[in-house]
């Protein structure tokens, strides 16, 4: 039900759906402006440029997450209601995860074609940003429950959220390299996998938590 | 044994004192010995020459800096947990001084690498990178703590974070180490150190020891400064 919510406020606001995707798009072409037009050299950085410019997105977005709700007293609702706040604070992050890292799964391939990725490897990539951006949707969810009505916010989740990245952005980027090298990205892919599960199941309830400590 | 008896911030003041004080002092005591011994006892070694002298201040350095963190997430933990006020304060008085020793721990590792690897950085080490991501761990934990004004809501989330963050450095350590193996570029390894003579190692847990000391004389006057602060 808080899915589907979610799912209408974002169908209302468009805007800012295709702005973290714009984003996105945007990032992912400003690399070979400043790194050069060399193709060898844009196919070796495209899976690290692609990843980064995810994380970028989604991180971007995570303002939204709480925000609103929070300044018309619905998240307040939402932790005093009968729900159980962590199971909630799952579906909020699954929203987030539809509305931002879906598209990215979708439009990836479209930006890795502009760098000249072998076609091969497009599955890999899909499959890696499909494993990997629920999990930057879950861990950004603790982030944006905790700097929820702090002054300074959104650099300060960039702070917060970024190095706890790094372990998805890693395997993401080192799936498609190792998939390059023609060793397959498995490993890779299943340990962004098993990182998928422990987020989903220990994440929510960290944001849960964080979300009664910025709403007492 | 009243052991929460120092629980309260009370009674906690005159004995974070004392500690201040004694360990302190004993950290003094301890760098003079463990300089000592890393200056004049310890001998040249065969490959690095004096260069790696530096060993002495960067090892216990980094010791320190993961070894406080782990507190740190202790405290944070106790704090949410038992919703005691001392732990909070004891957690974001531990917070510069982790920050401070990883931050040396960097520094010297730089200086060290120049020398003997012939560059300053490398991106390739797990041990920088995890280092490096410590860092931005502990500054993050330090900037939620003073963006939010109330001190106890400021506590319970910085806690959470701390706690967050300790569940992630093994996997930041692990993905990092195995992101190195994929990069077979970086050919320069701090892990094929030759075997230790007996007067480094222990020059180097002198050294700790003095780090261990002063990180309980910093924490625990900072803790007063909180404490006097909080007005409780």
């Amino acid at each position: 039900m808080v899915v589907w919510r979610e799912l209408l406020v974002a169908l209302r606001r468009r805007s800012d759906v295709a702005t973290a995707l714009l984003f996105f798009v945007i990032v992912a072409s400003l690399f070979p402006l400043g790194i050069g037009a060399e193709p060898n050299k844009l196919r070796a950085i495209a899976p690290g440029v692609i990843w980064v410019s995810a994380l970028l997105s989604s991180m971007l977005s995570l303002g939204r997450l709480f925000a609103a709700d929070h300044a018309d007293g619905t998240l307040e609702q939402m932790v005093l209601g009968a729900a159980p706040l962590g199971v909630t604070a799952a579906a909020k992050a699954f929203a987030h995860w539809l509305v931002s890292g879906l598209p990215l799964v979708a439009i990836a391939p479209l930006v890795a074609l502009q760098y000249d990725l072998d076609a091969g490897l497009y599955g890999v990539l899909a499959l890696s940003l499909l494993l990997g951006t629920p999990v930057l949707s879950l861990i950004g969810g603790i982030g944006a429950a905790l700097t929820l009505g702090v002054r300074g916010g959104g650099v300060l989740l960039a702070l917060l959220v970024l190095p706890l990245y790094v372990p998805v952005l890693v395997m993401g980027a080192g799936s498609v390299e190792m998939a390059s090298a023609g060793l397959g990205g498995q490993g890779q892919l299943l340990i962004l996998g098993a990182m998928l599960i422990v987020a989903a199941a220990f994440a929510p309830w960290a944001t849960a938590a964080a979300l009664r400590i910025s709403s007492e | 044994m009243k052991w929460f008896w120092y629980a309260s911030p009370q009674t906690f003041y005159p004995l974070a004192a004392q500690l201040a004080r004694w360990c302190g002092l004993a950290a003094v005591v301890l760098a003079l010995a463990g300089l000592y011994i890393g200056f004049f006892v310890a001998p040249t070694d065969a490959q690095q020459g004096e260069a790696y002298r530096i060993i002495f201040i960067h090892v216990p350095a980094a010791w320190m800096s993961m070894f406080i963190y782990v507190v740190m997430a202790f405290w944070a933990g106790i704090g949410l947990a038992f919703n005691t006020r001392l732990s909070g304060m004891m957690a974001s008085a531990l917070a510069p001084t982790g920050a401070l020793f990883t931050f040396i721990a960097l520094w010297t590792g730089a200086l060290w690498g120049r020398p003997t690897w012939g560059t300053y950085w490398v991106w390739g080490d797990a041990r920088l990178m995890s280092e490096l991501i410590l860092l931005f761990l502990y500054f993050g934990f330090m900037a939620l703590h003073a963006s939010i004004e109330d001190p106890r809501r400021a506590d319970r989330a910085a806690a959470l974070l701390a706690l967050v963050g300790v569940v992630n450095i093994p996997i930041i350590y692990y993905s990092v180490k195995w992101w190195n193996t994929l990069h077979q570029g970086a050919s320069v390894s701090l892990s094929a150190a030759p075997k230790m003579a007996a007067t480094m190692l222990s020059g180097m847990l002198v050294m700790a020891l003095a780090f261990w000391m002063y990180s309980v004389a910093a924490a625990m006057l900072r803790v007063r400064g909180i404490i006097r602060e909080r007005g409780s």
